[in-house]
């Protein structure tokens, strides 16, 4: 089986965000750069499928030269090829699954994981987008799949339940977390990963639908009051939700 | 003139809160442009809950029902919502960014080659060009977004925008029939596996979180206790989903769910910046955490410096007898 999986390369989640010099983006400067938690959970199922059905595992990632890093770990990791989708130039949610959907057809995967979303946008969107510009089934926010003749049968994360959805192959598969635990690379793998070669590419070039006007950090919450101490403090503690805040 | 296609998300037969909240924003929306607004319920013998959409500024709700969208399909319902939204030549389609909203709406935007705003907060009217605000980096920043194509899509945070009580009004009914093959089921919901009784961290308007602080999975009592009490969901950090006392289901923050409840209780959770960003957008936030100095009463509206054990019981039993239960 061929597997695909598309990985984003995203600032670390410790990242205390400042406003760039553009006020439109994130000042990237002292920002330390991971794989996309919830790529690297997709990473793992792509590795537990090749292991349970045999075939070959690539990575995709579209960026610049630092998503390099984002890839080497994928490799590190056990996939069998990377390649990189060359292009520095902002894109939306839009523009990189359109530029996802070229290169993957040519690939012609019959799974393609992508991570439930990307902890910068938080769009949650280009696994699903992409499926429809190649006119494939999708199932998103998977947290659990498994396969059966020519279809899959996935757990897909709802408000307070589950929905079981079956689905035709060819397929994109977005993950959640709790649909497996990442292994770590082994000492063996990251060497290994060194010298696999990673294949760049040009990507198809952006065509923004969406723009960003302006960036700025939300309003600071004023600074709040501690009633007191112990369960002494608790009878002002409901007056206040009660009369004050109004929320009880 | 703009027209919007307000997509009403029902479940189980029942159009959820959030259906309601999307026409009033829509409604809203028009209001400043001289617009109008039409809604879409999508499922299976579903006729009869579309009039109450009236009572919240629908004038005209389009009906596809049909023994086949009993559960939802991504590629079924994206295919109704585009070809309604084609009929209507709506300009604009707004739903609720849930689990089924976030699914549907980049199928529909790809279909109707239209940009889209995921998740936003605020909505308003510049130029005659609609401006959405969304969080970006979990809510660590937030952005203002336009969208340069001529048909756009904006989904909507649930809780953020008010739904206000319905003015009682009826809205007409119009049944509409969209040819659907297999190919439109090539993906499709099964069955549905419903926790009983369970209020989901991502739509409650109240929410009991619990940290590592507890100690031990089975002092969760103290929390699904005042839970109760509140007719609350109960929250947990990610320190006590990874140790296995609580399902990832109720993992709020970076990497779990991003919540906007009105009143958001965070006990023995320290305050992590992964676990802020998940829920500082709460409208009210109340920290109960033995050291004075954890970073969660930096976010607090109201705090208590205190041992768990003794001051969530104590509460538990004020808010009852506030509440005469
Ligand atoms: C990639 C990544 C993603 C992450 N994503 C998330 C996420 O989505 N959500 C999340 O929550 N975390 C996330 N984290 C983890 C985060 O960094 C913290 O480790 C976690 O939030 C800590 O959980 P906690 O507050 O329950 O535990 P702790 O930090 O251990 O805090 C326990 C608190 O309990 C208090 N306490 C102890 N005993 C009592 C008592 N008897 N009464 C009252 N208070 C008491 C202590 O004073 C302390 O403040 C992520 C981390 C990483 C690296
Ligand atoms: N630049 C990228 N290159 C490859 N895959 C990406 C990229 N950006 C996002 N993705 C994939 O799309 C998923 C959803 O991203 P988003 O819609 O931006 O939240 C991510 O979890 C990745 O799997």
């Amino acid at each position: 089986m061929k597997i695909a999986v598309c990985i984003n390369h995203v600032p670390d989640t410790e990242t205390k965000v400042k406003i760039g010099p553009d006020g439109k983006s994130i000042d990237r400067a002292g920002v330390n750069f991971i794989i996309n938690p919830y790529d690297e959970i997709a990473v793992e199922e792509a590795l537990r499928i090749k292991e349970k059905q045999g075939g070959e595992v690539i990575a995709l990632s579209l960026g610049g030269d630092t998503h390099k890093e984002t890839l080497r770990k994928a490799l590190a990791m056990g996939v069998d090829k990377a390649v990189l989708l060359k292009d520095d130039a902002p894109r939306d949610s839009y523009s990189v699954a359109l530029a996802l959907a070229f290169a993957l057809k040519e690939i012609s995967p019959e799974i393609v994981l992508f991570g439930k979303q990307s902890i910068d946008s938080d769009d949650a969107a280009i696994g699903v987008m992409t499926a429809e510009m190649l006119g494939w089934a999708s199932v998103s926010v998977v947290v659990k799949l498994d396969f059966a003749e020519g279809n899959v049968t996935a757990e897909r994360e709802i408000e307070g339940g589950h929905e079981n959805v079956e689905a035709t192959l060819p397929v994109v598969i977005t993950a959640q977390k709790g649909l497996n635990e990442p292994r770590y690379p082994s000492l063996k793998g990251i060497m290994a990963a060194k010298s696999k070669p990673i294949e760049e590419k040009q990507a198809a070039p952006a065509s923004n639908r969406a723009e960003v006007v302006e960036m700025r950090k939300p309003a600071a919450k004023g600074s709040g009051k501690i009633v007191g101490t112990g369960a002494d403090a608790v009878p002002e503690l409901v007056r206040l939700l009660h009369e004050e805040a109004k929320v009880i | 003139m703009m027209k919007i296609l307000a997509f009403a998300e029902q479940r189980d037969g029942q159009l959820k809160k959030n259906a309601f909240e999307v026409v009033v924003a829509a409604k809203k929306i028009v209001g400043q442009t001289d617009g109008e607004v039409v809604a879409l319920v999508v499922g299976s013998g579903v006729e009869s809950i579309a009039p109450a959409l009236g009572g919240y500024g629908a004038m005209r709700v389009v009906v596809v029902d049909d023994a086949r969208l009993k559960y939802y399909s991504t590629t079924a319902y994206a295919n109704i919502i585009a070809e309604v939204a084609k009929k209507e030549s709506a300009s604009v389609v707004m739903l609720a960014a849930t689990a089924m909203g976030k699914d549907v709406a980049p199928r529909v935007a790809v279909k109707l080659e239209a940009g889209l705003a995921v998740d936003c907060i605020a909505l308003k009217v510049e130029g005659g060009d609609i401006l959405a605000t969304r969080p970006v980096y979990a809510g660590k920043a937030q952005t203002d977004i336009k969208i340069t194509t001529p048909v756009k899509i904006f989904s909507l945070r649930p809780n953020v925008f008010t739904a206000g009580t319905t003015s009682g009004a009826q809205a007409s009914v119009e049944k509409a029939t969209i040819p659907l093959t297999d190919a439109d089921f090539v993906s499709a919901v099964k069955s549905v596996t419903q926790a009983t009784g369970k209020i989901d961290v991502a739509e409650a308007d109240v929410i009991v979180s619990g940290g590592r602080g507890l100690k031990a999975p089975e002092n969760f009592n103290i929390i699904e206790e005042l839970a109760a009490a509140l007719g609350a969901a109960v929250g947990a950090s990610r320190a006590v989903v990874d140790a296995g006392w609580r399902p990832h289901d109720e993992q709020v923050g970076q990497t779990g769910k991003t919540v906007s409840p009105s009143l958001y209780i965070a006990v023995a959770i320290s305050g992590a910046i992964q676990h802020l960003a998940g829920m500082s957008s709460s409208k009210y936030i109340v920290a109960i955490n033995k050291d004075k100095d954890a970073p969660i009463f930096q976010v607090a509206d109201y705090g208590i410096v205190g041992d768990a054990f003794e001051v969530v019981p104590a509460l538990t039993k004020e808010i009852k007898k506030l509440l005469g239960k």
